[in-house]
């Protein structure tokens, strides 16, 4: 056990190591000393409680993009569609919290919200899942163009019918709200940290036990690991494939609630512009695995909280170089994620008694 | 020892070496595949090396034509055939090439989209006009005919690969290695995939070449060929050279013993060598007089494959309880299709398939295990285990929802049942000796025979079944393992099972059948009971040179 942590924990590690060398030489570049930097950059994320609290609540988003990525993974399946998934889940949330009459205690709202966050993100997560399985489509070209509807949609669902004048967002939820850190510890004031990234934790434990104590979970991962075995052992490959992705969608919607519930209680078109993608990253370092996911989802809302810290001496991007250094080293190097980046340009088959359909030409 | 072993026994007429291995060693991280491994090979002559599987021969064979650089230990070659032994230790397969050392793998790697010519010239294409920036594809169909022709691997050159048999596919891998001029020329397991008549032309092909000079080393299981072709025998164990015997003389019986160090029961000794067919090994199946419900009724079965839609094209056939129908053909021929339709994992287009007397056509894999049907499929790698699960869970698949515990309200979804997992594997590591003995171990990690205990364990005790369909059972495993599949399987039939065995080694199918239906085309073309299913009927019948009777299915 000992040594597959070990095994596990190498590959970030080392990534991060390469990522340090990569950043000394940029901060030479710019004439500054690399050792003031990283230490402005500690400083302004985990030295204070405000820079701490900014970090808990991007990892918090992080975290939800990346266990979906995680999720489908652990399926076989590349799902570059956290990006609309967590819009739809933010905008569920938002119009289930709009509905609800104000004053609603936050026992009843914010499960009512999170329900509609998981609906509004698993059924966006469904419908490739669905395509890849009946039509044998891949889910890569699918998520990635999904993004493009689902977010025009979005955007003319708010800007036709639900904005608040001068404004691209909704009008502001008046149910029961998720408390802000700052509301139960005075440090953490001001700051963008609420009580979801407790809800990511719990979503990671959901996930692992799922995944690694579950029948569901055994099925799952034999599909990703081996479709065919686990099409002999009696699993519905098709539809563990759907399954999967609704729940990845699932997980990319709930991390709208970090916004719509525990920040600014609105939906507003383009708030988690990026997070989806960097979800894929946050997986990938964290070895789909739900503890490294967490894990990894701190180190990269670290790396971006301390860009805006270090920005008085260097470029923030120098932090975005240093994120693209670990992904590199991280993709490079981890068998897991070289064999999905395999599948994933790999046109996609279909399990042999999913369909009706006559199978593909050449499938041999 | 193995030095020992090499300098008593004779060295065929003498000859100069063409290749000599000394003390080689490998490791691969903590798994040593070669220790002590050496091999002297006579210049002219078929070599046979044998050995049970992860024995280390592929690996030895690696070494030689520089695909891995020996941890320890050195390789001479004499390249080009005449030349006198040079000290190649840790060469790179283009100096091997070079010097004229070619290896034909297992598994082709052919373009199937490209011609025949076009294959083999690949990487050295043959060019014309200014700068050589045109193809010249008559230049290399020319010269790859010409090749053919000289060697006797008759194949047309403008033919697509994919439109070849295995048996011409294995004549383009062959051409493509002395078409790079390969004058020691080693062969890893050639025989796998071909039909009778295909291995005597290639045994034809071997004895030219070496009859012009060339040297060739074969990797193989079967002993029926060792004594066959071979001139040598070199025998490796456990990463080690541990014998060598001229084969003149030496009985497969003598090879056995050698690769596993103590005695085993032959499937060879009932139906290898020159005794095929004298011996009906079997009982009368004791369902079959009785007129009990077949185990097993297929009817008009029709299933589409890769490349026709009629793989199998219209197979009617019953198994009695107690019963082993052998399913006997080259490979290709549509036996994968039939098992996997039999097994719900392939639809077919037309037909019934009727499971003790219950009519499962419709139903999904699941369903059809749990009404009783056990499957031990063709390729364990791809199918029959999920290689980065542990032993136990390996043990379970395909019963998971047996271990599945808490009621349907369970929020996130029914717990396996980890303690049960755990004692099943327990049970069943210990019954079947699987080794090592430790259930948290990755199947990747186990040797293919302790692989394939792990399949067999689980499909003839995880449920109570009425058919066992055991495809290629004993494919790349080594002779003890054989020994023990073959028990189960004669284990099933006594405890009144219906068994359809379907395998590519003949002498398999003779050894455990009481019945042989010959496959050919997606067809039956011929049911024999064991007493008349000898090898100078099943030959024709597997190659379509003959059509057979049906015998009462």
């Amino acid at each position: 056990m000992n040594r597959k942590v070990t095994e596990a924990l190498l590959p970030p590690l080392v990534a991060l190591l390469l990522a340090a060398v990569v950043g000394d030489v940029l901060i030479l570049v710019f004439g500054q000393n690399p050792g003031d930097v990283y230490r402005l950059l500690l400083e302004g994320t985990w030295g204070n409680a405000y820079g701490f609290g900014q970090v808990l609540y991007k990892a918090t988003t992080l975290a939800f993009t990346g266990l979906a990525f995680a999720a489908a993974a652990r399926a076989g399946l590349f799902n570059v569609g956290a990006e609309s998934q967590l819009a739809a889940g933010a905008f569920a949330a938002a119009v289930a919290g709009l509905g609800l009459p104000a004053g609603t205690p936050g026992l009843l709202a914010v499960p009512a919200c999170a329900l509609a966050a998981s609906l509004g993100g698993g059924l966006v997560g469904l419908l490739p899942g669905w395509l890849r399985a009946r039509f044998g489509a891949s889910e890569v070209i699918v998520t990635i163009m999904l993004n493009f509807i689902v977010l025009a949609l979005l955007n003319y669902a708010v800007a036709v019918h639900l904005h608040v004048p001068e404004t691209l967002h909704t009008p502001e939820i008046r149910a029961g709200a998720v408390p802000r850190l700052g509301d139960l510890v005075p440090a953490f004031a001001g700051s963008a940290a609420n009580l979801v990234v407790v809800l990511a934790g719990l979503a990671a434990a959901a996930l692992a036990w799922v995944l690694f104590r579950t029948r569901a979970g055994y099925e799952l991962r034999a599909v990703g690991l081996q479709p065919e075995a686990a099409e002999y052992g009696g699993v519905p490959v098709g539809r563990v494939w759907a399954r999967a992705m609704a729940l990845s969608g699932a997980l990319a919607g709930m991390g709208g609630l970090n916004f719509v519930l525990g920040y600014k209680r609105y939906y507003e078109e383009g708030f988690g512009t990026g997070s989806g993608f960097l979800g894929i990253a946050v997986a990938l370092v964290g070895r789909n695995h739900p503890a490294g996911v967490l894990l990894a989802a701190l180190l990269f809302a670290t790396l971006s909280q301390g860009g805006l810290a270090v920005n008085a001496i260097v470029p923030k991007q120098l932090v975005e170089v240093l994120q693209a250094v670990v992904i590199l080293a991280v993709v490079t190097t981890a068998p897991e994620v070289r064999r999905l980046l395999r599948s994933a340009v790999r046109p996609a088959p279909r399990p042999a008694t999913g369909a009706a359909a006559p199978a593909p030409a050449g499938a041999r | 020892m193995s030095d020992a072993a090499a300098g008593a026994a004779g060295r065929p007429g003498g000859r100069a070496p063409a290749v000599r291995i000394a003390g080689v060693a490998k490791a691969f991280g903590p798994v040593a595949a070669n220790r002590d491994a050496s091999l002297e090979v006579a210049r002219g002559e078929v070599h046979a090396l044998v050995g049970e599987n992860g024995a280390g021969k592929s690996t030895l064979m690696r070494i030689l034509s520089g695909m891995y650089a020996p941890d320890a230990g050195t390789v001479a070659v004499a390249p080009g055939g005449d030349a006198p032994l040079r000290d190649v230790t840790g060469w790179t397969t283009a100096e091997a090439i070079a010097a004229g050392v070619g290896m034909v793998h297992q598994h082709f790697m052919l373009v199937p989209t490209l011609t025949v010519a076009e294959n083999v010239v690949l990487g050295m294409e043959r060019t014309r006009g200014p700068g050589g920036a045109l193809l010249d594809l008559a230049r290399a169909e020319r010269e790859v005919g010409a090749l053919a022709e000289r060697t006797g691997l008759r194949v047309d050159p403008a033919r697509r690969v994919a439109d070849l048999s295995v048996g011409e596919a294995q004549r383009v891998e062959i051409l493509k290695v002395l078409f790079r001029g390969a004058r020691i020329l080693v062969l890893d397991e050639p025989t796998a995939v071909l039909s009778p008549p295909e291995v005597r032309e290639l045994w034809a092909v071997l004895r030219r070449l070496t009859a012009e000079g060339g040297t060739a080393v074969l990797i193989t299981h079967k002993l029926d060929e060792v004594v066959e072709v071979s001139e040598t025998i070199t025998v490796m164990r456990a990463g080690a050279t541990v014998a060598r015997f001229p084969t003149a003389g030496t009985t497969p019986r003598d090879v056995a013993r050698a690769m596993v160090g103590r005695d085993v029961a032959l499937a060879l000794d009932v139906a290898g060598g020159a005794g095929v067919g004298a011996v009906a090994p079997t009982p009368a199946p004791p369902g079959a007089a009785t007129g009990r419900a077949p185990a097993l009724a297929v009817r008009d079965l029709v299933v589409p494959g890769p490349r026709t839609a009629r793989a199998v094209d219209g197979v009617t056939f019953d198994i009695a309880p107690g019963e082993i129908l052998g399913i006997a053909g080259v490979e290709g021929n549509g036996q994968t299709e039939l098992v996997e339709a039999l097994a719900g994992l392939a639809r077919p287009t037309g037909g019934q398939v009727h499971l003790a007397g219950r009519d499962v056509t419709a139903l999904p894999v699941r369903a059809r295990a749990e009404a009783g049907l056990s499957h031990v499929p063709e390729d364990r790698h791809r199918r029959g285990l999920v290689l980065d699960y542990s032993v136990a869970d390996n043990l379970v698949l395909g019963l998971q929802h047996r271990y599945a515990r808490g009621g349907a309200a369970a929020l996130l979804g029914r717990r396996l049942d980890a303690a049960a997992v755990a004692a099943n594997a327990r049970r069943l590591i210990a019954e079947f000796d699987i080794r090592p003995a430790d259930p948290a171990l990755p199947a990747r990690a186990l040797s293919g025979g302790n692989q394939q205990k792990i399949v067999i364990a689980r499909e003839m005790t995880g449920r109570d079944y009425h058919v066992l369909l055991a495809a290629q059972p004993t494919r790349g495993v080594d002779v003890g393992a054989i020994e023990f599949i073959h028990a189960q399987l004669r284990r099933a039939r006594a405890a009144g099972k219906g068994v359809l065995l379907v395998s590519a080694d003949l002498a398999e199918v003779l050894a455990l059948a009481d019945r042989v239906a010959v496959m050919y085309e997606g067809r039956f073309a011929a049911v024999l009971p064991r007493a008349e299913a000898t090898l100078e009927r099943l030959g024709p019948l597997m190659t379509g040179a003959a059509s057979g009777e049906l015998v009462a299915a």
